[in-house]
């Protein structure tokens, strides 16, 4: 019987798993095929890989600029994230008021408005400023669209230290700097880590304003791949090939700190 | 000159007042033990003190300095917390050394105060550790040390001895006694334990609902408690305080005519329990508790629904058992008197 359970379990775990990583490992292998193979129906399962994709990607256009760009707009609105989301955590934590829950909850709730009701205002915003197509802008929208996931990751990281040990620092001399040099960031450095991560993550994925507000100059991967589903028609193994060498940075990223990052959403789910 | 002195300090949350108006001078050198029932501000104060908490009226003077806005970290002050706040991810040499690292202190300066606050306390095999791999006891004794390394104006320990098991608290109590005997520091202890109030201090204070009831030496409090609530506070068991309306008999012990309104108190140690018809009351043994060198005998005076009970204390083993009748012998200049508003009057002079 415990047999026949563990049985439906593993197959039950490995479906589900299949499901979930079976378009990656569809745009991994369209990669490297022809256009025609790409398109074939029945779809191709047996061919010979080829590098000419990836070759196209990168005559036709300028990888390292957007994966440049990438990098730069995920790493500052990751920091600059962490600068100012740490300090509110920290607020909201140890210095609780009546208030502090409707702030939080307030928060969250700017995440619950899709992103395409506030395209205008910042488009125009952008515009005025004359920021549109910049790696400032970018940032910027990215570390406010990130803001409310990182004070609460922050919040209930933060949680778990006991105030006493603060007051201790503070009564051995500490200033908040000093507070939060030698007493938080050693005893949060997990929470702090993994909200840093899935910034980076949300933020190395995020589409939706790259797409408007940038282009050439700042563009991100995200505009790269959508430059392929062009007016002339969707180069399937083309746009495999740059999402592959699009999403691979992060996917690495990922691996390497799994642990971290289901940590990091999990915690104070289960007490 | 006093060391530390507050002036009419008060703290409200919203509109509740928790410290009422609280005036204070506290020598250098002195032992002061701050004690009162659940709620009634004290640790409230002791953190107003060290900076925690800020003060809404009122001023607090440091060596002459006045520290009312000043930050903790500027104050010079040591605080012993009740959960010690010891820093887990640091060794107990890390966690001694950490107000001096802040402060810049040279390593040399650094090893020499920790292993000698160590050595002190018994630590010593303990200083790479961690706070995880040490019991109660020990990482108690570190938030002392760390305490200790400082030198600061002022000692504030808030409930210290709490969290540890009995037998642990009175050891750890003579430790305290013993370092502050030996280290002359001014100490301000927070505590529910009159046991520590009166073992431990040069002075006590009294709180009860953000105000000071009385402040003295623990024997001051002890033989001339300024009210009742004061009286029954101190001393093990409560003292026994009577109504005298429900019992004027005992009124009568003092001698016609000398209270007949408010309260008598009288200590279980001034109470003599004797054969039936030979003392001054009749009462009947309700219990006996026997704590091997003491024994307390309550007895009730009176009937159910007009009477006390009355607990005497003996150091001999008792010769009564619960139904016996007995009499209970006073001594009238062991009497306390408080009105009715619970304030203690002079003593009947006899």
């Amino acid at each position: 019987m415990k047999l026949l359970l563990l049985l439906v379990r593993t197959l039950a775990a490995w479906s589900i798993t299949l499901l979930i990583v079976f378009p990656l490992i569809w745009l991994a292998l369209t990669a490297f095929k022809t256009e025609l193979q790409a398109i074939s129906v029945p779809p191709t399962l047996f061919f010979a890989p080829t590098m000419e994709n990836f070759t196209e990607v990168n005559l036709r256009s300028d990888y390292p600029l957007y994966a440049k760009n990438s990098v730069i707009t995920s790493v500052l609105s990751t920091l600059l994230g962490l600068a100012i989301a740490a300090p509110a955590a920290y607020s909201m934590t140890f210095f609780r008021t009546r208030r502090t829950r409707d702030i939080l909850l307030w928060m969250l709730s700017t995440k619950m408005m899709p992103a395409v009701g506030a395209l205008l205002p910042v488009y125009v915003m952008a515009q005025a400023a004359g920021m549109l197509d910049s790696i400032a802008a970018l940032t910027l929208v990215f570390t406010l669209s990130n803001l409310p996931i990182m004070v609460w990751m922050l919040y209930s990281g933060f949680k778990e230290i006991p105030p006493d040990i603060l007051e201790a620092a503070r009564m051995d001399g500490a200033s908040i700097w000093g507070e939060f040099r030698h007493v938080i960031r050693p005893l949060a450095m997990g929470p702090l880590a993994s909200t840093g991560l899935l910034c980076l993550v949300l933020s190395w994925n995020e589409a939706f304003w790259s797409l408007n507000l940038s282009s050439a100059k700042a563009g991100t991967l995200a505009v790269l791949i959508a430059s392929y589903a062009s007016p002339e028609g969707l180069f399937w193994a083309k746009l495999s090939a740059a999402s592959l060498m699009a999403i691979a940075p992060i996917v690495v990223v990922g691996w390497f700190s799994q642990k971290q990052l289901v940590q990091g959403l999990t915690f104070g789910a289960v007490k | 000159m006093s060391y530390l002195r507050l002036r009419n300090v008060e703290k409200h949350f919203g509109d509740v007042k928790v410290i009422k108006g609280v005036d204070l001078t506290i020598e250098k050198g002195e032992f002061v033990v701050f004690v009162g029932p659940s709620g009634c501000g004290k640790s409230t104060l002791l953190r107003m003190i060290a900076g925690l908490t800020d003060i809404n009226v009122g001023s607090i003077e440091l060596d002459g300095r006045d520290i009312t806005r000043l930050p903790s970290s500027k104050r010079d002050l040591a605080m012993v917390f009740q959960s010690y706040a010891l820093y887990p991810h640091m060794s107990v040499f890390d966690n001694m050394s950490f107000a001096l690292r802040l402060a810049n202190v040279n390593k040399a300066e650094i090893q020499e105060k920790v292993t000698r606050a160590a050595e002190i306390l018994n630590l010593t095999q303990y200083l790479q550790r961690t706070p995880k791999d040490l019991s109660g006891g020990q990482r108690q004794r570190v938030a002392i040390g760390r305490a200790i390394v400082r030198a600061p104006k002022v000692f504030l320990f808030d409930e210290p001895l709490s969290n540890l098991d009995a037998a642990l608290r009175g050891q750890t109590r003579i430790e305290i006694a013993t370092l502050h005997r030996d280290l002359g520091a001014t100490t301000i202890y927070v505590t529910h334990d009159q046991v520590e109030a009166m073992t431990l201090a040069d002075r006590v204070v009294v709180l009860r609902d953000g105000l000071i009831e009385q402040v003295g030496s623990p024997l001051e409090l002890y033989d001339r408690p300024a009210n009742r609530f004061v009286a029954q506070f101190i001393g093990t068991p409560q003292m026994n305080v009577v109504d005298i309306a429900q019992l004027p008999a005992l009124s009568g012990v003092l001698g016609a005519g000398q209270a007949t309104d408010g309260f008598i108190g009288v200590r279980p140690e001034f109470v003599q329990v004797k054969a039936a018809g030979d003392g001054q009351m009749d009462a009947r043994v309700e219990l006996v508790e026997s704590l091997g060198a003491d024994t307390l005998i309550y007895a009730r005076v009176g009937s159910k629904d007009r009477g006390a009970q009355i607990v005497a204390r003996q150091n001999t083993r008792a010769t009564v058992r619960p139904g016996d009748s007995v009499a209970l012998q006073f001594a009238p200049e062991t009497f306390h008197l408080f009105d009715r508003n619970g304030k203690s009057l002079a003593r009947a002079a006899h």
